[in-house]
């Protein structure tokens, strides 16, 4: 079968071997140009329904978005659009709120993705010794995975709570005392961090952990021949290994602590969530523009912290890139 | 296996039968390597423990804060064991919520969407995979390049857009934006490089089937292994999402997760019920997980991407 030359376009079914002439030459031609037309039409016609969809509810929306941050638009009347220029811009650029909102995002992206992908690091060469019941600890692990973000909120809210909170009560044990951990700014932070990190670890697990597995043994046995110990193994021949997909993970971590939301907006529920807080202590970008497009009414504003979301991603994005040509060149 | 040289002991069946029936190749992706030479130890055993404690330990105070009265759950000593107040909560979040109707949507929009991404996913997964055309890897990269594109981006005119269309507050405004996936083609394409060789395709035109033809016998039933994978993973995430339900839905007509939110957010939430929906909310799904575990695992290893 694998020898046969391809004979596809030219008419050709079995039977037309033995009938030499099936059809008029007409037809025939006929036959063979719709043959490749389906040839060169069927690639663009599988992957259009994603292009299609994505143009209309991704792309054209986020170009929309930036149009809608130049005008007024309330949600009391979605179709009266009123032209304000940059103002709406100018207006959450003075606003106090904003840069807490950047700076929360910020930091809660740094404290959840950095102890999150570490110990997913460790656990993955963990779970990459020869262990009883690999499975399950994989399964175990991932479980969180499964769990919404409200449903995960909603638990830790308790657990985070001042008074009667599981946190508090085993600190208790400690001689600590109770820590409103939903006021501060540190705390509330730390609290969302810590979701996250639940959600999101076993799942990271297990990404490194099938790179670990794709990395060839021999670079192992030579290290070992070498005399290198089982620590200069995974610092020397691991990491670097997995390196692609430790920028992977951190890349799409990133992004996705751009989007935290349930997490925060549960913590307290009720107008205090809507705002991030009695003083926007945990408030994310995604909050603050729920809070304006949502609670507050007023989409332009909404969709000009939309925008300013995208200037941060692309920021990331540049300094993820020279940060990567940085450590390309150092290894080099 | 790896183990056995080809000298020692050859497996005819097995070769057969994969040549035969054209199954795809065993990955070799999960050969041992690395830390696999040596076993774990006590501490390795040790640290897993504690993680996997720490996994679990939220869904199982879910549970017995739902088995409880707010009292209880506020007191000053948590309760750690469940109580036998699980199905008043139930009742009073059943109640509260419409958790009902919630369900139903739930399950309409999560299968809606996994069909329809397992439809288009696998279409497109197999022409990027095999198929030849101008702009093929144009286009690919144009696919995982909007997977960096966050939903936060495009909310509020999508939201205007549905209203225009009259689908405010409808299921549609939630189902029709996730109808395709981008991590959905990257997977499907992934697997088909791998699992559907040329010659078999060959074959089938060789045979007279036009494109069609060949995606429906060929390609369909060589990825449906990927197609499951690629199903839960979906349905989960369908089941899971928040952010754009949570603007598109209303009280009248949410999904769970919509519900949920509404039960915390709206007035002053009694947290017994609150944990009672939450219970409501994710017992479907881990009873899913503890079926397809595994596959569920083996699919996130092997896709390696976050959806």
């Amino acid at each position: 079968m694998a020898t046969t030359t391809p004979t596809r376009g030219v008419h050709g079914s079995r039977p037309s071997r033995r009938a030499p002439k099936p059809m008029s030459p007409g037809r025939q031609a006929w036959r063979s140009r719709l043959w490749r037309f389906d040839d060169k039409a069927s690639p663009y016609a599988y992957i259009a329904p994603f292009f299609l969809v994505f143009g209309a509810f991704g792309l054209y929306p986020l170009v929309y978005t930036g149009w809608i941050a130049l005008h007024r638009v309330e949600m009391t009347g979605l179709d009266q659009m009123e032209w304000v220029g940059f103002g709406n811009f100018s207006k959450i650029l003075q606003e106090d709120e904003f840069w807490t909102a950047v700076s929360n995002t910020f930091v809660i992206g740094v404290i959840s993705t950095v102890p999150q992908l570490m110990v997913a690091l460790g656990l993955a060469h963990l779970l990459n010794y020869k262990l009883r019941a690999s499975t399950f600890w994989r399964t175990v692990i991932l479980t969180p995975y499964a769990t919404s973000v409200a449903s995960a909120a909603l638990v830790f809210a308790l657990v985070f709570r001042a008074d009667g909170g599981l946190l508090n009560w085993v600190l208790g044990f400690f001689g600590a005392g109770e820590t409103n951990w939903v006021n501060g700014h540190w705390t509330s932070n730390i609290a969302i961090a810590v979701i996250v990190i639940w959600r999101w670890t076993g799942y990271n697990t297990l990404i490194y952990l099938a790179a670990m597995q794709a990395v060839p043994s021999d670079l192992y046995e030579a290290a070992s021949l070498d005399g290198a110990s089982r620590w200069q193994q995974f610092r020397n021949v691991t990491i670097p290994a997995l390196r692609p997909t430790i920028l992977f993970t951190i890349v799409i971590s990133t992004i996705g602590s751009m989007q935290l939301f349930g997490e925060p907006l549960l913590l307290e529920g009720g107008a205090n969530g809507a705002q991030g807080g009695t003083e926007n202590q945990y408030e994310t970008l995604s909050i603050y523009l729920y809070n304006y497009g949502w609670n507050l009414g007023h989409l332009g504003p909404a969709a000009a912290v939309a925008w300013a979301m995208l200037v941060l991603l692309l920021l990331i994005a540049a300094i993820n890139w020279l940060i990567g040509r940085f450590v390309r060149k150092t290894a080099a | 296996m790896t183990t056995t040289s080809p000298i020692t002991a050859p497996d005819h069946r097995r070769v057969s039968k994969a040549a035969v029936r054209h199954e795809p190749p065993r990955r070799r992706r999960f050969k041992p390597g690395a830390g696999r030479q040596h076993h774990a130890g006590p501490f390795a055993y040790f640290a897993l423990v504690v993680v996997g404690l720490g996994s679990l330990f939220p869904l199982y105070w879910t549970l017995v804060a739902a088995s409880r009265t707010q009292q209880e759950v506020l007191d000053t000593t948590p309760p750690l064991f469940p109580g036998g107040n699980l199905f008043n909560n139930l009742e009073a979040a059943w109640e509260q919520a419409s958790l009902g109707k919630a369900i139903l949507n739930t399950f309409i929009v999560s299968s809606s969407i996994t069909l329809a991404t397992l439809f288009f996913c696998t279409l497109a997964g197999y022409a990027f995979a095999k198929m030849r055309f101008k702009g093929r890897n144009m286009l690919m990269t144009m696919v995982i390049a909007t997977l960096t594109i966050p939903p936060q981006l495009s909310v509020v005119p999508l939201f205007m857009m549905m209203s225009d269309i009259g689908w405010g507050g409808q299921l549609e405004s939630v189902i029709f934006p996730t109808l395709v996936s981008a991590f959905g083609v990257f997977f499907m394409r992934q697997y088909l490089i791998e699992a559907l060789p040329y010659e078999l395709i060959e074959a089938g035109k060789v045979d007279g089937a036009n494109n069609l033809r060949v995606v429906w016998s060929i390609v369909l039933p060589v990825a449906r292994p990927a197609m499951m994978v690629l199903g839960m993973l979906t349905f989960v995430q369908a089941w899971n999402d928040f952010f754009w339900p949570y603007l598109a839905l209303n009280q009248q007509n949410p999904t769970l997760q919509v519900a949920l939110g509404q039960l915390s957010a709206s007035y002053v939430p009694d947290q017994s019920i609150v944990m009672a929906g939450a219970l409501i909310s994710t017992l479907p799904l881990l009873v899913v997980f503890v079926i397809f575990g595994k596959q569920i695992v083996g699919g996130i290893m092997s896709g390696a991407v976050k959806g």
